[in-house]
């Protein structure tokens, strides 16, 4: 369908459960004996040292929840090399620690992941956002070091909006006329490149039509004004010409895995290394196909914090297995798990999203 | 200027640090001035100095100032001069 560099997005779900199961056991013992909170937490679930896993859904997960109230890692204070924090709903923050290889392997998955969409060039880059997200080089938000992550796969970087955060129609029209005529790369947040970027492209008559958007951060914010996942891929080709568009899912506390928009659009796809598995949320079952459920998100990444299969708060619907763009699960994320039902997350089931 | 100094310039420049600094052993993190935003500029400033594009993969693993050079030699930038 598209050039996929390197190819993480290769293995037919048969070969993925293969090849996921060993690594992910593997990893549950591994963090069993590294981590004393993660090993409590096993034996009191259950899941005692010998007990054999015959699939993927059958291993332990964590609430995704639990890096914000417990200290979970499983290498020593003295090898930590960078904690990740994210924002919470209701200021706890989850704290993710990695070590210098964690940091590395991160970095590169991320970047052979995107590379499926953007090639192995870096890109001309428009960003839509403002340059006050990254100037506390101290302390990034969540939404600074997301831009700064993907400032890795660009050149010539260009920011959207102003310090001010207004929009640059300026700095976005020359932009274009320097970059425009050939594949450039433009990345922001979800509500950041609807309000500022395709509104403003609109208004101008601006093309974008070269672009590859990547984009992230889920659609709380565009649901008010009924923008989904189609609704915004349908109004940048008609006002843009903007084809060429990735959403994105993923979190801190699975950092270096994003599930990827395909290339038709409205599907995400697991890179080979990761999957989803749609639970009941009452009976904590797999969910075939067609059946929205909690997302629990699977990677083999996580070797310094047990955060290889993780319990997210986040309402998904698996729309079918190898039968798309890319081999393997294909998938829509909902939107947050109603508050009423239960771990008090704050955000209201939002709906109908890619 | 041989290459070598123009890329032990080039670190200074980019990652705004006295000209005697001694950066031939430099890694990325190693010091406060070389962070991820530097990183960026200190890529920049080595595509402008040398006139080569490096790629994803090589800005990833830009991780000390061996590993710069051992990536423009493999674009066929000469330090043996």
């Amino acid at each position: 369908m598209t050039t996929v560099v390197d190819g993480v997005f290769t293995l037919s779900q048969a070969d993925k459960q293969e090849r996921l199961l060993p690594e992910l056991a593997r990893l549950t013992e591994h963090h069993r004996r590294n981590g004393e909170a993660y090993a409590r937490i096993l034996s009191a679930t259950g899941h005692g040292p010998d007990r054999d896993y015959r699939s993927v859904a059958d291993l332990p997960w964590l609430p995704v929840r639990l890096f914000k109230t417990q200290v979970l890692k499983s290498i020593p204070d003295e090898s930590v090399f960078k904690v990740l924090t994210s924002s919470g709903t209701t200021g706890d923050v989850s704290r993710i620690f990695l070590d210098k290889e964690a940091a590395a392997a991160q970095t590169r998955m991320l970047s052979r992941t995107i590379q499926a969409a953007i090639g192995r060039q870096r890109l001309p880059m428009l960003i839509a956002d403002t340059p006050a997200v990254i100037k506390d080089r101290k302390s990034f938000s969540a939404r600074g070091a997301g831009v700064l992550g993907m400032m890795n796969f660009g050149r010539d970087h260009v920011w959207a909006l102003d310090p001010q955060e207004k929009p640059d129609v300026e700095a976005i029209k020359g932009f274009l006329a320097k970059h425009g005529g050939q594949p450039f790369l433009i990345f922001g947040f979800t509500f950041m490149v609807w309000l500022y970027l395709y509104e403003v492209a609109r208004e101008h008559k601006l093309d974008l039509s070269n672009g590859v958007l990547i984009h992230s951060g889920g659609w709380k914010k565009l649901i008010d004004q009924s923008v989904d996942n189609a609704a915004f891929r349908q109004a940048f080709a008609n006002h843009t010409g903007l084809t060429r568009i990735h959403n994105f899912y993923g979190m801190v506390e699975q950092i270096g895995v994003v599930y990827l928009e395909g290339p038709q659009g409205n599907s995400l796809y697991c890179p080979d290394f990761a999957d989803v598995i749609i639970r009941d949320p009452e009976t904590w079952q797999e969910l075939p196909p067609g059946k929205p459920g909690l997302v629990e998100v699977v990677s083999t990444l996580p070797e310094s914090y047990p955060g290889h299969a993780l319990l997210t708060e986040d309402l998904g619907v698996v729309h079918g297995i190898d039968d798309g763009d890319w081999p393997g699960k294909r998938f829509s994320i909902l939107g947050r798990l109603p508050r009423a039902e239960a771990r008090g997350c704050s955000d209201t089931f939002s709906g109908g999203q890619a | 200027m041989s290459n070598i100094d123009r890329l032990r310039t080039s670190f200074r420049t980019a990652l705004d640090l006295s000209s005697d600094f001694d950066v031939d052993a430099l890694e990325y993190r190693g010091i406060e001035k070389w962070d991820s935003l530097a990183h960026m500029s200190l890529v920049a400033t080595l595509e402008d100095e040398f006139g080569v594009m490096i790629d994803t993969d090589d800005v990833i693993d830009m991780s000390s100032f061996g590993k710069a050079r051992e990536i423009l030699q493999k674009q066929g930038v000469d330090f043996a001069g």
